[in-house]
């Protein structure tokens, strides 16, 4: 009956894991809740969730579990007889470990199915149709690879399917980016070289010296090595993007919160980039992408983030941009080989599965850069390439 | 059970009852315990009121973004060593001189049982928790220059700060107790302030209050004014001789609440804001 408890708080997404329940387990078994729920509530909290982003998740969980139980005499009992329960310290065969991940598992797919009816009554036909929010990872499918949405009481089933295919996929090889997962892949992008004051000690090179110096010590000093690399970061918030604005803002935070980048610039576009670059997300601080390529020096490693689908005429065509004002002389493609063209390492990250790729804009675009999809394995892979000997 | 409930708070320290349980379970469990919170809310402090409510030695290592786990452990000093060998007249073959203990490795050495603070561990590399995994585990570790096994007599009460700049990797949290200190509310702060200053006049007091958590509602603000900052203003209030009366028209001593120019501007220039037009009015 308690290890119920815990699978309510994987429900609502309070990602506590057996070593923890265990521990609250110990904690209970020493007394330590001194049978007040209230005690309860601090001690399972303090033991179970780990980020105060947790705590309403939590709240949520712990409401809609023990509701109706008021005095504290009455919980006493119930903890004492959890303890009974099968979940006992130390005594978790392997089998009961899978079963665990498994059910687990379905229990998140039932909250994800659940999640999914809610929306659908509630925002049928609108754009941004599975949000921006916790569920993004599944919220692709929907779209075919032309961006044009399909409506019709068939969507949701087939978005189930798939979605629930990824999720899957992403859970057994624990693929699913986070932050700190982008901040692990960015620190990759270095290139390390030693400036600044001679004040670190090279052993090597002093032991040498001295060997040569016939034993007289010889000490040598060295600068300590400083990441060089420069990042400029630029990214499509066009439409077709916003099921990706989450992951897009997981990187741009990922980025913006490392420290070992010398310089960090970042743009955004729409759709294609033309003659201006924008600095905010609404697009209305803009700077004309000729001066951004004149002031900005060729080692700048550029990530550019995008689906680079959209109809051929706004990549090809003059005045083709999909915002009638940018009334662009230049086609797009020629912006975009001008930036291909001015740094020396690009690579392109797309947030759709390469199986969508074959549209003539991702093709035509994929020629200029290299490009990966937004994946753990795809940035790593497209960092590789923007690190590689150059 | 006779354990538990050691740490009540001092005489200087407020604490809530959410965070003395969550002390005392992680000093009964031996679990490293991690503070989070908004700045100037005495994560920092805490630690500090821990060792002196149980008359224990603390022993702070303080962060930096170039600190190493193994720096916690011991270093050993090469470079002296050398040096020694050439110059000294000291006998280099013992090593066991060179070791130096570091913060972690002081803890674990200790006769008894201390207080161990590793303050903002968010301020190191990423991996840097991760690297500390199994020597806040284990409690031991091995000086690989000289073979001796270090392990901890008594397990030192871990408190570990973090002002979340960077995200903490899972399986370091999973073995901690955690607890996120709320900013207090007015009555929780009105006792903080009496600790401080026992003499205070009630009207200044709750003049001071209601005018720093009118400052606090100012949405645009780069930094909200915490409670250190409070205490700082509340003190110049008293030295200056401040009546009361005073507070409600204007601020004085300002710049010890706003410390960021910005905020200054926004606050003297009288710009307005959409999201809160009435606390601005009372500026002007």
């Amino acid at each position: 009956m308690f290890a119920s408890f815990f699978y309510t708080l994987r429900k609502h997404k309070v990602s506590v894991s057996l070593m923890e329940w265990m521990t609250l387990m110990e904690a209970l078994s020493k007394g330590y809740a001194f049978s007040s729920l209230t005690n309860f509530y601090y001690l399972a909290r303090a033991i179970l969730v780990k980020s105060e982003t947790h705590y309403d998740q939590y709240d949520v969980a712990f409401k809609e579990y023990f509701h109706g139980i008021e005095t504290p005499e009455e919980i006493a009992n119930q903890i004492l007889d959890w303890l009974q329960e099968p979940i006992r310290r130390l005594e978790i065969s392997p089998e009961e470990i899978a079963q665990l991940e498994k059910m687990n598992w379905e229990e998140l797919m039932k909250t994800f199915e659940e999640r999914l009816r809610e929306q659908k009554e509630r925002h049928n036909g609108g754009s941004r149709w599975i949000g921006t929010g916790g569920t993004s990872p599944f919220g692709h499918s929907g779209r075919n690879p032309a961006g044009i949405r399909i409506g019709g009481s068939a969507w949701g089933r087939s978005a189930v399917q798939v979605a629930a295919e990824r999720h899957f996929q992403n859970y057994r090889s624990d693929v699913v980016l986070d932050i700190r997962q982008m901040q692990l892949a960015l620190k990759e992008l270095r290139q390390l070289s030693r400036v600044g004051p001679k004040e670190e000690l090279n052993l090597r090179g002093t032991i040498d010296a001295t060997c040569k110096n016939a034993g007289e010590l010889e000490f040598i000093w060295e600068a300590q090595r400083k990441n060089n690399v420069k990042l400029l970061l630029l990214m499509d918030v066009g439409g077709s993007m916003d099921p990706y604005a989450h992951l897009c803002s997981l990187l741009f935070s990922a980025a913006n919160s490392a420290t070992h980048f010398k310089d960090f610039k970042y743009f955004y576009f729409h759709n294609c980039i033309y003659g201006h670059l924008y600095t905010d997300i609404e697009l209305r601080e803009a700077q004309s992408t000729n001066q951004v390529l004149k002031t900005m020096d060729h080692d700048y490693k550029v990530i550019l983030v995008g689906d680079a689908t959209m109809s051929p005429t706004e990549l090809t065509m003059v005045n083709g941009a999909i915002d009638y004002w940018e009334m662009n002389e230049t086609p797009g493609i020629v912006w975009l080989k001008r930036i291909a063209d001015h740094f020396k390492r690009c690579t392109w990250l797309n947030p759709e599965p390469p199986r969508n790729w074959i549209h003539p804009t991702v093709q035509m675009i994929g020629r200029l850069f290299p490009m990966y999809e937004l994946t753990l394995e795809g940035l790593d892979q497209g960092i590789k390439k923007l690190v590689a000997a150059s | 059970m006779d354990d538990f409930d050691k740490f009540q708070g001092t005489n200087k320290y407020i604490v809530s009852e959410a965070l003395r349980n969550d002390v005392n379970v992680a000093i009964a469990l031996g679990r490293p315990l991690l503070v989070k919170g908004e700045p100037g809310t005495g994560k920092t402090l805490l630690a500090h009121n821990i060792a002196l409510g149980l008359g224990k030695q603390l022993i702070v290592w303080n962060i930096k973004s170039t600190s190493k786990a193994a720096d916690g452990l011991y270093v050993y000093d090469t470079v002296q060593r050398l040096n020694d060998s050439r110059f000294g007249d000291k006998d280099v073959s013992n090593i066991r001189q060179y070791i130096k203990l570091g913060p972690l490795g002081r803890a674990f050495a200790s006769e008894e049982q201390v207080v161990l603070l590793i303050d903002e561990v968010d301020k190191a590399d990423l991996e840097f928790p991760n690297d500390l995994l199994n020597e806040l585990d284990e409690m031991a570790f091995t000086v690989i220059e000289t073979g001796d096994y270090i392990a901890a007599r008594h397990r030192p009460i871990v408190v570990i700060t973090s002002n979340s700049e960077k995200e903490l990797p899972d399986a370091f949290l999973r073995r901690c107790i955690f607890h996120y200190i709320e900013f207090p509310d007015e009555t929780m702060m009105e006792r903080i302030v009496r600790v401080h200053f026992p003499d205070i006049e009630s009207e200044l007091l709750q003049a001071s209050l209601k005018k720093f958590y009118d400052l606090r509602k100012i949405e645009d603000f780069r930094k909200k004014p915490s409670t250190s900052e409070l205490l700082d203003w509340v003190q110049a209030l008293i030295v200056g001789g401040i009546d009361y009366t005073a507070i409600e028209k204007e601020i004085p001593f300002i710049s010890a609440l706003v410390k960021k120019e910005q905020d200054m501007d926004l606050l003297v220039g009288g710009r307005r804001s959409k999201a809160t037009p009435n606390v601005y009015r009372r500026y002007y």
